[in-house]
């Protein structure tokens, strides 16, 4: 830029004021939420729409004798009874899933959970639905349930999915990653090797909102429009068009508001291709809505994973290598939704953020008699039991050495000189200042402090703890080469139409649950073009009326969507720049850019707003150019973006009850670029809670007859606002250097690394007891115990009851 | 969630109401904060053919305090107007304790203390309240008015001893013998949990010393417990250690619990005895500071 005599007032907008990044704007969402103005899939109402019902299987795992539906369809206002034998008849019985596994739709053979879908009434009403499937009349033989690995894999065990060729026992995959060799070598190095075996129980994502369908078949014109509630519309109309034997553009997925999704709504589920058959069948829109005990037994769980671990050592803290066994309990059906290539997730990117040189991890999933799935609940793809992992061991591995658990981390940890780093199972992370943020939480719990006041404690008998964990995880999935599902890769896209008066609406492939999306991608659009956010609309969801994206799940929307956003709002500015040269009369090259505005290089007062580049572009465009000012961008990731965390919770645990409070909880967390600050503090605060839930009180879990344990909100506990601790949140910001706006992924951090923040603080409260682990979550009934015995506590099925 | 078909009535009167009964017999069910009635019927585990709706009834909402420290609770008397209210804190300790421990602040807006006994859950915590209190419930119909104390109004499970044209107007508790002390402890892993183990001790004291003594048990066993025998040994007494550390362990060997997903029996049992210890150590040590 010249130098000009008088500094030149700039005229560049002030990017928080118009809601750029930076600003914490309301989420413009909630005005129509506070005034219960959604528009969700029960809300949706159509002419002569009528109600399914599903009836569930009581039994984990039967053969079907007979059904019996004649009484059902006896109830007046009944109009379709629909067993899996006529599911068959249009090769619907069974669908595909995101695993390149099968799934029954409706059961002809056997039922293989309890909760499984065996039948669907179709009536005028949802109570006549429900009556008629009360009165449908099911024989069962029962057969032997299996509720865990170790009894999937006894001899004799029942074959759970005699329905596959060539599946001769209960394993639905095997796989291993890493230098088995190499960590071999390291492990003989040892000078201390610790081990730990641990379960991550089964745990249910639990949204508000239940799942649902709204099937509009329409038989005069062929086209199927579906309302449903999911987190990823385009890639069910994909599947739609395959499973269903549809012609693509003949199918319109729509999803509305969705009430949380949180990783169960990713996936296809029965319930929806029953509504779709049932609306073709009956030739009427066909409305489903699930009930919460529906979706807390059918649909897709997370966890339910057990570690077999060990570290190897030097005497001094450095480690070594790492290696574990994880087994999964996938449930009747395989039926995770990730990545093609990862049998086990992401598991592998447990230990990214330590400087580990070698590591071997194998792993193995089971089929139980129980739900399916292992959906990847507010994680980027079983990254949550990965990093509990990591840091459970972690731990472990400072009590066995005898080193101070945050002196232990900080010899350990990637130092900020290594990156980018190459992780010891492959992964490249990109950034970050890892031991800053450990420090400023301990400084922030003011640690040293804590550990006098907790030896001052157990003199009189009180246990006090602190647990801390730190990791890093891999969000934004792609890039395409490494990320697909069912063969489509991972990349996302976006549109951007300027209107003539310069307001603009922005359409993108992501799908929000509650994020914000509508809120922050137009700050990222602001922060490109100047547009005040209030002036651009943001539309998703309607897969006839939106770009083709792969959903949000996995934290990927700001590091995938989010950059396509703001990569189509700068071939946007690259159109405006033309038409600010031909309506200020100079050279392109002579234009420079400021927020909001371009003007001539050395004569800063002569300039044209965005606004005015808009109007020209309808009214005044230079001979030649296309007219119109939109585009789109598809963006695929060159890597995924490595965000950090660092989470200390200090406990008081109550000897004599088990009763454990969180005394205070320190969050650090670098996710790069905050583009709007409240909704990321929103984000930590509503994983922390998750991660407290899962510590403290939630679970389900199968007895020995496999019978659910958790299958109503009685039971399967959410926390409210009396009992979910305050969080003290810190950031650290270090900008991806490969995303457009340096953002990086936050939706699940506090969800991943929080559980492990907690139990380790528990664990600390407890060691001289001599316990090493209490399987989550930490019970009060077993935690004293654990105290009480000084032995380690086992979570895993079956639960025992009397 | 869905329930089945049923017929709505919504009397004016307590006769109207008391008519109704009388006709439809037991396909009627009284439905008062419907806090546990509704959710049975959404899961379809009762599926009554007639709900007689008692929230029109005047004159039900009250609680007040009766001559010698005894107390009438009405049947639309709710939780939340227990928990916020100003004559429990000095007259009735037990009751007041408990209050604020009952369900969440949504259920309680809506659930009543006597639907509550009715319900007969072995969960529910007024019954071991009112239990501990010695407590009654009044019951009506057009036959007439009877008093059942609590301990033979709730016979078991989900089950009490109205007849089916009868409705509970009323929950009383007696005059008392001395200055009334006493508190309830629950231990639940959530707001709106119910219990994993609860505790009602009421006292009835004389100086430092207990005339009488009641103390009941919570989710311990198949109905609400009445721990006599933990009870009896503080009458007499003036709360010594040893008195204590007996009544918890009395009071732990008449628990019943079964172990679940809230807990195993031996913690069940052991929480009975931590919360009698904790309660009564507690009463103990204000009386001796003021001494
Ligand atoms: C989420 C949730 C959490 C809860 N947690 C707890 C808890 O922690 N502790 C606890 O104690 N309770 C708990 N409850 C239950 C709550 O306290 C109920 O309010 C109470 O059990 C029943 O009172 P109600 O007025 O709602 O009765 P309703 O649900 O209306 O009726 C319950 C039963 O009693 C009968 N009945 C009611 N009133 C009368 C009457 N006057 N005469 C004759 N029969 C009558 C009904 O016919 C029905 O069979 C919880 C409820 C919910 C929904």
């Amino acid at each position: 830029m010249t130098a000009t005599a008088e500094p030149a007032a700039s005229q560049a907008l002030d990017e928080v004021k118009i809601g750029g990044l930076g600003s914490s704007r309301p989420r413009v969402e909630d005005a129509r939420f506070i005034r219960g103005r959604g528009n969700y899939v029960e809300d949706v109402t159509l002419p002569g729409m009528l109600h399914m019902e599903i009836l569930r299987s009581p039994l984990a795992h039967a053969r079907i004798k007979s059904i019996d539906t004649s009484a059902a369809w006896a109830v007046p206002g009944v109009k379709l009874v629909l067993t899996g034998e006529m599911a068959a008849q249009r090769n619907l019985a069974w669908m595909p899933t995101l695993s390149y596994d099968t799934q029954a739709v409706l059961a002809t053979d056997k039922v293989r959970f309890q909760g499984q879908e065996v039948a669907c009434v179709v009536a005028e009403d949802p109570y006549i639905a429900k009556d008629a499937c009360d009165a449908i009349v099911v024989e069962y033989e029962p057969l032997p349930p299996i509720v865990n690995p170790e009894q999937a894999l006894a001899p004799g065990a029942p074959l759970i999915r005699d329905d596959k060729a060539g599946q001769a026992d209960n394993v639905a995959y095997s796989w291993e990653v890493g230098d088995k060799a190499g960590t071999d070598a390291a492990f003989a190095r040892a000078d201390v090797v610790s081990t730990l075996r641990l379960h991550y129980p089964r745990s249910h994502p639990s949204p508000i909102e239940n799942c649902g369908a709204v099937a509009d078949f329409n038989n005069a014109t062929g086209k199927l429009t579906v309302y449903l509630t999911s987190q990823a519309p385009h890639i069910v109309r994909a599947a739609v068009a395959l499973i269903a034997e549809l012609p693509e553009h003949m199918i319109r997925i729509i999803s509305p508001d969705v009430g949380g999704g949180f990783g169960n709504k990713v996936p296809v589920y029965p319930g929806y291709v029953c509504a779709i058959l049932c609306s073709i069948l009956t030739a009427k829109p066909v409305k489903w809505i699930e009930d919460n005990t529906g979706n807390l037994s059918s649909t897709g769980f997370g966890r339910d994973m057990y570690l077999d671990s060990e570290m190897a050592l030097t005497r001094d803290g450095k480690i070594l290598a790492v290696r574990y066994h994880a087994t999964t309990d996938q449930g009747a059906f395989y039926a995770d939704a990730q990545p093609t290539k990862f049998k086990i997730g992401l598991v592998h990117s447990s230990f990214a953020c330590y400087d580990v040189p070698v590591g071997h991890i194998t792993a193995q999933g089971m089929y139980t008699n129980k739900a399916p799935g292992g959906v990847a609940y507010r994680c980027s793809f079983r990254v949550t039991e990965a990093m509990f992992f990591q840091e459970r061991m972690m731990q472990a591995a400072a009590d066995d050495i005898g080193m101070d658990q945050a002196e232990f981390r900080r010899r350990n940890l990637v130092r900020d000189d290594q990156f980018p780093y190459r992780t010891p199972f492959g992964f490249l992370t990109d950034s970050g200042q890892y031991l800053t943020c450990l420090q400023v939480g301990l400084d922030a719990i003011g640690y040293d402090d804590f550990l006098v006041e907790q030896a001052e404690a157990r003199k009189q008998g009180r246990l006090l703890g602190i647990g801390i964990s730190t990791m890093t995880e891999p969000l934004g999935a792609g890039n395409s080469r490494e990320y697909d599902i069912l063969g489509i890769k991972m990349f996302d896209s976006a549109e951007l139409r300027v209107h003539p008066t310069g307001k603009a609406v922005l359409k993108i492939g992501a799908q929000t649950q509650g994020q914000g999306h509508e809120t922050t991608f137009a700050q990222i659009v602001t922060h490109e073009l100047g547009i005040p956010a209030l002036d651009i609309v943001v539309e998703h969801g309607d897969t006839d009326h939106t770009p083709f994206g792969m959903g949000t799940y996995a934290s990927r929307s700001t590091p995938v969507a989010g950059a396509a956003t703001a990569m189509v709002a700068r071939k946007i500015r690259a159109k405006a720049r033309k038409l600010a040269a031909h309506l200020l009369e100079v050279l392109e090259e002579d234009v420079e850019w400021e927020l909001g505005r371009f003007f001539v290089r050395g004569a800063e007062s002569r300039g044209v707003t965005i606004q005015e580049c808009a109007m020209a572009a309808y009214s005044n465009m230079p001979d030649g150019m296309e007219p119109g000012l939109e585009n789109n961008a598809y963006y695929d990731p060159p890597n995924l973006t490595w965000p950090f965390a660092c989470y200390i919770a200090t406990v008081e645990v109550d000897p004599e009850t088990g009763v454990w409070d969180v005394l205070r909880f320190v969050a650090v967390d670098d996710c790069g670029v905050r583009i709007n600050p409240m909704i990321v503090e929103g984000q930590i605060m509503g994983g922390l809670t998750e991660a407290y839930a899962m510590s403290n009180m939630q679970f389900q879990t199968y007895d020995t007859d496999g019978n659910l344990v958790g299958a109503n909100y009685m039971d399967y506990l959410l926390p409210t606002a009396w009992e979910t601790p305050g969080f003290e949140l810190h950031e650290v910001v270090t900008p991806s250097p490969h995303h457009p706006i340096g953002a990086k992924g936050v939706g699940e951090c506090a969800a991943v690394g929080g559980p492990a923040a907690y139990v380790n603080a528990v664990m600390n409260a407890l060691r001289p007891t001599g316990v090493r682990n209490i399987d989550m979550p930490l019970l009060p009934d077993r935690v004293w115990h654990a105290a009480h015995t000084g032995d380690d506590v086992s979570g895993a099925p079956p639960f025992r009851t009397e | 969630m869905y329930p089945s078909r049923f017929r709505y009535e919504a009397p004016r009167t307590l006769d109207e109401a008391l008519a109704l009964l009388a006709e439809h017999g037991d396909e009627a069910k009284i439905l008062a904060g419907g806090q546990s009635l509704v959710p049975m019927m959404k899961l379809r585990f009762a599926a009554p053919g007639v709900l007689v709706d008692i929230n029109g009834l005047e004159g039900l909402g009250h609680h007040e305090e009766t001559p010698g420290g005894g107390m009438r609770v009405g049947a639309l008397c709710r939780h939340v107007d227990l928990e916020h209210s100003t004559v429990l804190p000095g007259a009735q300790p037990t009751m007041a304790a408990a209050a604020p421990l009952v369900a969440d602040p949504i259920v309680r807006t809506r659930g009543t203390l006597v639907g509550s006994l009715c319900h007969a859950d072995p969960q529910g915590d007024w019954a071991s309240v009112m239990l501990a209190l010695g407590g009654s419930v009044v019951a009506t119909s057009a036959r007439g008015r009877r008093t059942i104390p609590v301990g033979e109004f709730v016979v078991g499970t989900f089950q009490n001893a109205l007849e089916y044209d009868e409705i509970a107007v009323e929950a009383v508790v007696p005059a008392a013998q001395g200055a009334r002390s006493g508190s309830y402890l629950k231990l639940e892993r959530r707001v709106g949990d119910f219990a994993t183990a609860g505790v009602a001790v009421a006292l009835e004291s004389v100086g430092e010393e207990v005339v009488r003594a009641g103390i009941a048990l919570t989710g311990v066993g198949p109905a609400t417990i009445a721990a006599t025998e933990a009870a009896q040994t503080l009458v007499g007494s003036r709360l010594d250690p040893d008195v204590v550390d007996r009544a918890a362990d009395l009071a732990a060997a008449v628990a019943r619990p079964r172990t679940d997903h809230r807990g195993t029996a031996d913690y069940k049992r052991h929480v009975v005895a931590t919360f009698v210890r904790r309660i009564l150590t507690a009463e103990r040590a204000p009386a001796g500071a003021a001494a």
